[in-house]
């Protein structure tokens, strides 16, 4: 008897209802999944639809007018390249050392959670405030004015913490035996961060670095605070040379009532778009091509 | 609650009664086209302990998880041939693979007690089966568990405290009581004590001798003398040629061990395989 | 050498504190501090002056906690579902889709929510609606940090170790039970964490504010009025280039001030959460 009240409880369960969520639960979820891609598709139609009438090369020659058929964002477009170019030139070989020292040397736990806890808070600081302190200390407490310099030094503040954590991530993929090889054979710290250590991480650190680039090229708002909202109908010749970035165009265009703006900051858009797109193809390329050689 | 336990005198070794509550015929799984098992054929008798040895790779986790339908979980697994549990093809469709578990529990290699309290982990089976019990059934069941698993004098006094504040011996124990508290008819146990130390094996061996009057338990285990301690039938498996694991020699653990019928058995308890 | 490098997260937030409470005590010369917190008059582009900030702090919150009930029924269910429920290649192409939804820049989600979200999908619903209302700024500040739910979220499910999902299956729990009540609760803090992070991110966003929250100083608390938040009357100022050291150049800083403060209060919640909460499985 006892056997047969046992094989019941095999094949008998009493609970429908959880059975029948358990089908709907995944047709649910893929609800909610379906509606955050159906926004990014949203957002891709709208700006495609609206500017690719627009597109054309002229919009990166031509310099911003109040004629929006002749208008180009040529000055932001150079604007974008010296400010982001510049920036990260402090945040690319500050955040590799940063990050090389904290996954190979700082060795002291108590400071490595420290600078650790800094840097998500860092990275937490809205950009509108990086903004604030580069206008108060570089554009006037160093007379720096709205200068390109200024917003490039806020930029590359801003995102070294991006570039500080791919770097000490890259360092520590590295196989623990490739560094006590090397130490075995006599070399000094020094020479292991130099010869094994660096060749090894670098394509995953410039991932990063590219990463904190496309980050800069997107940014507007601290670039607003420094610089304001200009219409600017030259080329910067030097680092104190006022400036505007694409970001900033485009905000300018979207903020006017005519529909001609509305399509060219559509354009823009899309060549914004394909920008980012080609720099995050780029990281995905290096990945992809260096990821299977530190295999032991 | 069911009138299921019949104490059955039991000598150490004995040739079961007949009852077998598990029985596999032609079993073999295959991930892919690769077979991992193939041709086992075995019947693991009532109130008795069953150890499965054999060297890494043999296959004896994989039949192990044959037993309760836990490599239906294993998205590219295939179970080929029949497993019978009290006479009923626990792979027919009209079976219900989550009932199968709750009348065969399984314990892991490492201890993997819930992030929960101690209370709340050998609770956790009762609740997700759905059953009505109130507050002091409840606490009752958990009792038991936690009485027949002995760990609750050391933890009478801390329920509510986190699992993870448990020892490893102890949190394994954990896993057996919260096997045990769903009310199970069999225990199939993978390697318990691989994650231990001697003297939290010994525990965990001592409580399997303890409870085993109630329950079929199956233990997988690479450790010849564990399985020579513990259980009453020895299941020796073996990789072939193909690496494909092979039943190939099964009885009391007592033959096993003093004259063993199969040369590859013999090699193996002497340690020259594994 | 390095060890200055890596200090430099730490001399930075320590740089950007002095400089904000510096600028604000200028500020703080001219308006009182009690006046600037309890007021709810902030006309500080003309005459008369006032200086009452919670205007500014009401249209930031209620533009925030729009944002997160989009963001995270959405972001949870889509990290659930990649997590619990999707297989490896709709896992890898979904998640990439998120992270480029994260990649775009804020300036294009403002033009978004002024082109598309307000005309198409707000303005047909709700009647007497404008292009500019703080329902659009949340709506679309929720599309924006959907990514930071989900995928912080799923990153914290995901690492739950498969032993627990095992050892619930094994005790006869159902996919539901095994999800709700042993994947969720376990990587509960990881959750608690990026939600709190999307808010900060969500109170900090400026563009999205500047371009369909209008300009208008409004005290309400009705999400359909276009309101002004903290984040876009900075980048007002900003616009208009107000003179170095005037009341009204200051007060953004003020402004920064207390929006710092904020969001940092929330960031080390969030940091702390995840520190204390680590199970270490």
């Amino acid at each position: 008897m006892a056997d047969t009240l046992l094989a019941e409880r095999v094949l008998e369960r009493k609970d429908t209802r959880k059975k029948i969520l358990d089908k709907l639960a995944p047709i649910i979820l893929s609800t909610a999944v379906f509606l955050a891609i159906s926004a990014v598709a949203a957002l891709l139609i709208t700006v495609v639809t609206q500017g690719w009438s627009r597109l054309s090369l002229n919009l990166i020659l031509e310099y911003p007018s109040a004629n929006p058929a002749r208008a180009g964002m040529r000055s932001a477009f150079l604007g974008s390249l010296w400010t982001v170019g510049l920036s990260a030139l402090i945040s690319v070989p500050l955040g590799i050392a940063a990050g090389l020292y904290l996954a190979e040397w700082a060795r002291w736990k108590p400071f490595r959670r420290f600078v650790e806890f800094n840097m998500a808070n860092l990275a937490g600081v809205p950009s509108i405030i990086f903004g604030l302190v580069g206008l108060s200390l570089l554009t006037y407490g160093l007379g720096w004015g709205r200068s390109i310099i200024a917003g490039a030094f806020t930029l590359g503040i801003m995102t070294l913490p991006l570039v500080t954590v791919a770097a000490a991530e890259a360092v520590k993929t590295i196989p623990e035996a490739l560094k006590q090889g090397a130490y075995a054979l006599g070399a000094t710290k020094l020479q292991v961060t130099r010869h094994i250590i660096l060749p090894n991480s670098l394509p995953m650190m410039m991932t990063g670095a590219i990463l904190a680039i496309s980050r800069a090229i997107g940014e507007a708002a601290p670039i607003l605070v420094i610089s304001g909202l200009l219409f600017i109908r030259q080329d910067p010749t030097s680092v104190f040379d006022r400036f505007t970035v694409m970001p900033l165009q485009i905000y300018n265009w979207v903020s006017r009532p005519q529909v001609a703006f509305q399509e060219l900051s559509s354009a823009a858009i899309i060549v914004l778009l394909l920008l980012l797109m080609a720099l995050n193809a780029t990281a995905i390329a290096i990945r992809y091509r260096y990821q299977k050689r530190l295999v032991l | 609650m069911l009138a299921k336990r019949i104490v059955v005198e039991r000598e150490p070794v004995r040739v079961g009664d007949g009852g077998a509550v598990i029985e596999v015929k032609d079993l073999a799984v295959r991930y892919g086209k690769k077979y991992a098992i193939k041709d086992i054929n075995l019947k693991f008798e009532r109130s008795q302990i069953t150890a499965i040895i054999g060297p890494s790779g043999c296959g004896k986790s994989t039949l192990l998880r044959c037993l309760n339908r836990m490599n239906d979980l294993i998205p590219d697994a295939k179970v080929e041939g029949k497993v019978y549990y009290r006479g009923i093809d626990i792979y027919d469709h009209t079976v219900d693979p989550v009932a199968v578990r709750t009348v065969i529990g399984m314990v892991f290699q490492r201890p993997n007690p819930f992030p929960m309290s101690i209370f709340d982990n050998v609770a956790f089976g009762l609740r997700v089966n759905g059953m009505k019990l109130n507050k002091t059934q409840m606490q009752e069941k958990v009792k038991d568990a936690l009485i027949k698993a002995a760990l609750w004098d050391e933890v009478k006094d801390r329920l509510d405290a986190p699992a993870y504040s448990l020892s490893g011996g102890q949190q394994q124990r954990l896993c057996i009581a919260r096997a045990l508290a769903v009310d199970p008819d069999v225990i199939l146990l993978d390697e318990p004590t691989v994650s231990l130390d001697p003297i939290s094996t010994a525990k965990i061996e001592q409580l399997l001798r303890q409870i085993c009057y109630d329950y079929t338990i199956i233990i997988v285990t690479h450790n010849m003398q564990q399985a020579a301690r513990v259980s009453d039938y020895t299941a020796v498996m073996m990789p072939d040629e193909q690496m494909i694991g092979r039943l190939i020699e099964y009885g009391p653990t007592k033959e096993i061990f003093t004259n063993p019928r199969d040369k590859r058995t013999e090699d193996y308890i002497s340690g020259r395989i594994g | 050498m390095l060890l200055s490098a890596s200090s430099l997260s730490f001399i930075a937030i320590v740089v950007i504190i002095g400089t904000l409470v510096i600028e604000s005590s200028i500020f703080f010369g001219h308006v009182s501090f009690i006046e600037f917190i309890t007021g709810t008059e902030w006309t500080v582009l003309f005459e008369p002056k006032k200086f009452g900030v919670q205007p500014l702090v009401v249209a930031t919150a209620i533009t925030s906690l729009i944002a997160l009930t989009v963001a995270i029924p959405v972001g949870l269910a889509t990290a659930i579902y990649l997590s619990e429920y999707a297989g490896p290649t709709v896992r890898r192409i979904v998640k990439s889709t998120i992270e480029l939804l994260a990649g775009i820049p804020t300036v294009v989600y403002g033009y978004f929510a002024l082109y598309f979200i307000s005309p198409n999908l707000l303005m047909p619903l709700i009647e007497g609606l404008g292009v500019h209302s703080a329902l659009a700024v949340g709506l679309t500040i929720g599309v924006l940090i959907i990514p930071i739910v989900a995928s912080l979220s799923e990153d914290a499910m995901y690492s739950v170790p498969e032993d627990f999902r095992l050892a619930a299956y094994s005790l006869g729990a159902r996919k539901m039970d095994v999800v709700f009540k042993v994947v969720l609760p376990a990587a509960l803090s990881g959750i608690f964490a990026s939600i709190i992070l999307a808010f900060t991110r969500a109170m900090g966003e400026t563009m999205i504010a500047a371009i369909a929250g209008g300009f208008r100083v409004f005290y309400s608390f009705d999400p359909r009025e276009a309101m002004q938040t903290m984040t876009s009357f900075i980048a007002q100022v900003a616009t208009g280039d107000a003179p170095h050291g005037t009341v009204e150049y200051q007060s953004i800083f003020a402004v920064g001030l207390l929006l710092f403060f904020v969001t940092m209060v929330f960031n080390v919640i969030a940091l702390l959460i995840v520190r204390r909460w680590q199970i270490r499985y």
